[in-house]
Parts: C-alpha cells; sequence; structure tokens
C-alpha cells in the first residue's frame, strides 16, 4: 500500500494562499524558519496577512521581508525585541501586536492541532496578559480560559521530509514547528532534503504525515539559513 | 557600570547556581553569568527555545546553525542533552521542573513584582517566556543594573510599568548589591566592593532593611 506522493512546486504551494489569510510560521530565531518559502509569499505579495510566529525574526529576514513589503495587518507572537522595524510599525499603528507568553503561545497551537477548544491556566494571572479572558474555577483553583489558536496555512521548515510529508528536525530548528504543523487546515513543509517513504525511521519522525499537506525540497540552503553574523 | 563591578554582580549571581539545580538565565545580563558558573558544577541549563543541557557558547567559526539558546547565542550539546519543541520547553518551566532562574528588569518592586517586557508607546519587545519563567521557577533572581542609563532607581516602591509577574522576584543582584524580597519588605544583604551603604540606599526607590550586623562584601 503505497503513501501519497505530496511533493509540490514551490510556488504552486505558495500560490493557494490568499490575501488576507492567516498564516502560521516556524521558527525561534533563526533556525526552523521557513524563508523559502517566506520569500515566496513576498515575491507572490499576497496582503492583509496575519502572522503567528514565535519572533518577528531580525531587520532583513523572514518576517521583516513581509512587514517591509506591507503584507502584515495583524501579528501574532511572544517577542518581536530583535526586530525595530515591527516595534516601530506596532508602535505607529501600522500593524497590531497581539503579544502571547511564549509557552502559552505553543500551547494554544498544540491545542488547536489537538482538535480541543482551549484550556485553562495560570500564566499571567494579574497582569495585562489575562485581561478580557474568561476567569474560570477548577476544583480550588482559578484560572483563565485559553482558546485554541488555528489558522488557514502554515509554513514549516524540516531538516527532512519523506514524499508523504513525514518530518525531522534538527535540534533546536524544532522549536514550533511541529506545533504550527497540526494547527492550519493546509500545511506546507519545506524540507533541505526530500526522502522516498521510509528514508526517515519510524522512530525517527517528529511531524506525522498525516498533518502534512504539501512538501517542497529546498534548492541548496541560501546564505539566510546559515550562521548570523552580528 | 564599570566593567569591573558588572562581573561582580556576574560571579556573586552564579554562586546561588548549586550542583544538581536546572536553571533557565534569561535574555541579556543573565545570560553572561554562564562564564562564572564552574565547568566541573553538575548543573542543567534549560533555554526555552527546547534544550535541556545548554553546553558552553561556539565561536562564528564553529557555529552549528541549527543550535542557538533563547538569546540567539550560538551554542554547544552535552553529553546527555536534549532537545524538543516549545510546546515540551514551557511544560518543564510551567510543571515547576525549574529550580532558579535569573531574569533582567526594567523595574523591579520592593514587594518582588517585575516589569521587564513593555514600555508602552516606547519599547515593546514582548515577554517571550518570562511571564512564565517570573511566575513558575521556584527561585527568581533579578540581575540588574541598579540604576538606568539616566541614574534613576530601577529598584521601586511600586512598578510603574505593566507586570511580567506579581510577587515573583526573591532576590535581586545589582553592581552595588544583593537585596533580599522579605515579608517586612527589601533588605540589604550584601554590598559590591568600594560601595557604601548611604549610596545603596540614595540609589534606590524603596525603603531598605538594613542589618545592624556588618554585610558580606562581593
Amino acid at each position: 500500500m503505497p503513501l501519497l506522493d505530496k511533493t509540490c512546486d514551490m510556488a504552486e504551494a505558495i500560490a493557494r494562499i490568499p490575501d488576507g489569510a492567516r498564516i502560521m510560521l516556524g521558527g525561534f530565531g533563526v533556525p526552523g524558519t521557513p524563508f523559502c518559502l517566506i520569500r515566496e509569499l513576498v515575491r507572490q505579495g499576497q496582503k492583509g496577512l496575519t502572522i503567528i510566529k514565535n519572533d518577528a525574526n531580525e531587520t532583513g529576514m523572514g518576517v521583516d521581508w513581509l512587514l517591509e513589503n506591507g503584507q502584515v495587518a495583524r501579528l501574532i507572537t511572544s517577542h518581536i525585541g530583535l526586530n525595530p522595524r515591527a516595534m516601530q510599525m506596532m508602535n505607529d499603528g501600522r500593524i497590531s501586536v497581539e503579544f502571547v507568553p511564549q509557552g502559552i503561545l505553543a500551547e494554544r497551537i498544540r491545542c488547536a492541532g489537538a482538535g480541543m477548544l482551549g484550556f485553562v491556566s495560570d500564566i499571567g494571572v494579574g497582569t495585562l496578559m489575562a485581561e478580557g479572558k474568561p476567569e474560570v474555577r477548577v476544583g480550588d483553583r482559578s484560572g483563565i480560559l485559553e482558546t485554541a489558536l488555528g489558522a488557514d496555512f502554515a509554513l514549516v521548515h524540516a531538516a527532512d521530509a519523506d514524499t508523504f510529508g513525514n518530518l525531522r528536525y534538527a535540534a533546536t530548528a524544532c522549536n514550533f514547528n511541529p506545533l504550527i504543523a497540526m494547527a492550519a487546515k493546509t500545511t506546507i513543509a519545506e524540507a533541505e532534503t526530500v526522502l522516498a517513504p521510509g528514508g526517515i525511521a519510524p522512530d525517527d519522525v517528529h511531524t506525522p504525515g498525516p498533518f502534512v499537506d504539501l512538501v517542497v525540497a529546498l534548492p541548496e540552503l541560501s546564505e539566510v539559513y546559515g550562521v548570523v553574523e552580528r | 557600570m564599570s566593567l569591573n563591578a558588572r562581573e561582580r554582580m556576574l560571579r556573586r549571581a552564579a554562586r546561588d547556581i548549586g550542583a544538581g539545580m536546572t536553571v533557565n538565565l534569561g535574555i541579556g545580563l543573565p545570560t553572561q553569568v554562564l562564564k562564572y558558573v564552574p565547568a566541573d558544577l553538575a548543573v542543567c541549563l534549560h533555554s526555552e527555545n527546547g534544550i535541556a543541557g545548554v553546553g558552553p557558547v561556539r565561536d562564528r567559526a564553529n557555529a552549528d546553525r541549527n543550535l542557538i539558546d533563547a538569546g540567539g547565542a550560538y551554542v554547544s550539546p552535552l553529553p546527555g542533552t536534549a532537545y524538543f519543541d516549545s510546546a515540551v520547553s514551557f511544560a518543564i518551566v510551567r510543571g515547576g521542573r525549574l529550580d532558579l532562574t535569573f531574569l533582567g528588569a526594567f523595574e523591579v518592586a520592593a514587594n518582588g513584582d517585575l516589569a521587564n517586557w513593555i514600555i508602552p508607546g516606547r519599547l515593546t519587545p514582548g515577554a517571550g517566556g518570562a511571564i512564565e519563567l517570573a511566575q513558575k521557577a521556584r527561585k527568581v533572581a533579578v540581575i540588574t543594573t541598579h540604576t538606568d542609563k539616566h541614574g534613576a532607581p530601577k529598584i521601586v516602591v511600586r512598578c510603574t510599568l505593566p507586570l511580567t509577574a506579581p510577587g515573583c522576584v526573591q532576590r535581586i543582584f545589582t553592581d552595588m548589591a544583593v537585596c533580599d524580597v522579605t515579608p517586612e519588605g527589601l533588605r540589604l544583604s550584601e554590598l559590591a566592593e568600594g560601595v557604601t551603604v548611604a549610596q545603596v540606599i540614595a540609589a534606590t526607590g524603596a525603603p531598605l532593611i538594613v542589618p545592624q550586623t556588618p554585610l558580606p562584601r562581593f
């Protein structure tokens, strides 16, 4: 029983994204950021996007290309401190930014991917982060309701994929990738190496193929994936 | 802050890291503590981007492009290092597995309130993982300059900025002193070399409890 071949041309994969889409991006800093998929999104120029990503990358990288190109309406994130443009655009009112505590962002995404509606946590109680969220009693403890966070598209970066969409990540390039891969209606994975089915041993699969819709093989890695000179 | 004062502060903070602990070093000054942790101390450093067992920093020439800490420094694995996704990483934090975290501060209050993620309309980096670290690590210590670059106290009676977490800080390391948050108020516990009690009081925006006994120096 062969498994479906999900490999796809990059331009074709990104062309599925319409204006106004909600898009999750993998990555924490450089590792795990799907730079080639983002670059293609910039080339095609879809507008009014909601971007959900841990951070806004740095000047001249990833999310910053989308900001510079005026494609982002809203950013749902935990930290934008390494991107002065993102902070400036937020404070000028040119984009709206929703800050979410990093682990709550991860859990809200995981929750959507796992088919749950939400969860109760005590993180941020007594701070701005809890404002407007319903208070919930669980036994003798009280917390706030956090809702699941899903998206239309997830753009994932993997070290290895097989043609069915099983994925393996490398070191800290894992981060949000396996979570967003589960949480979107359409998940597009770029991979440094695309293997035949069985190329990743079953025990080594981090994201199982059923979560992944399209697999894009990366050409030779460009400099942006490399070690950053600061 | 002179280089010397900064080094003494970091060296002193590092002494609070004990054998067997799991520790998270926040972005900024706290990361610098790593240089002063003895190489043979059995300590597991956690980084919120998905590492338990963070090893020494690597220079650019020897860096692995896929291996950074949460502050973006290229680091190395140790025998026994584990990598995991961001949900697991914060399960470690919220699940109470961190013995200690060092965090930076915009403001820290005498009652242990911490503000370190936003100066509305001006500096809006966001909290990253700081809210969970501040709320859930068993011990939270702040490492900060005693005053800001205009000489204004960073230790205050009440924070004016949005809080990261209320009442979370137990200890404050600065270039001038070590202070402890106690039920009675903020206590001056140690003094940096060459600094007087009067200087610390003048640079602090909250009342300090000063013990009658001589204070240890660092």
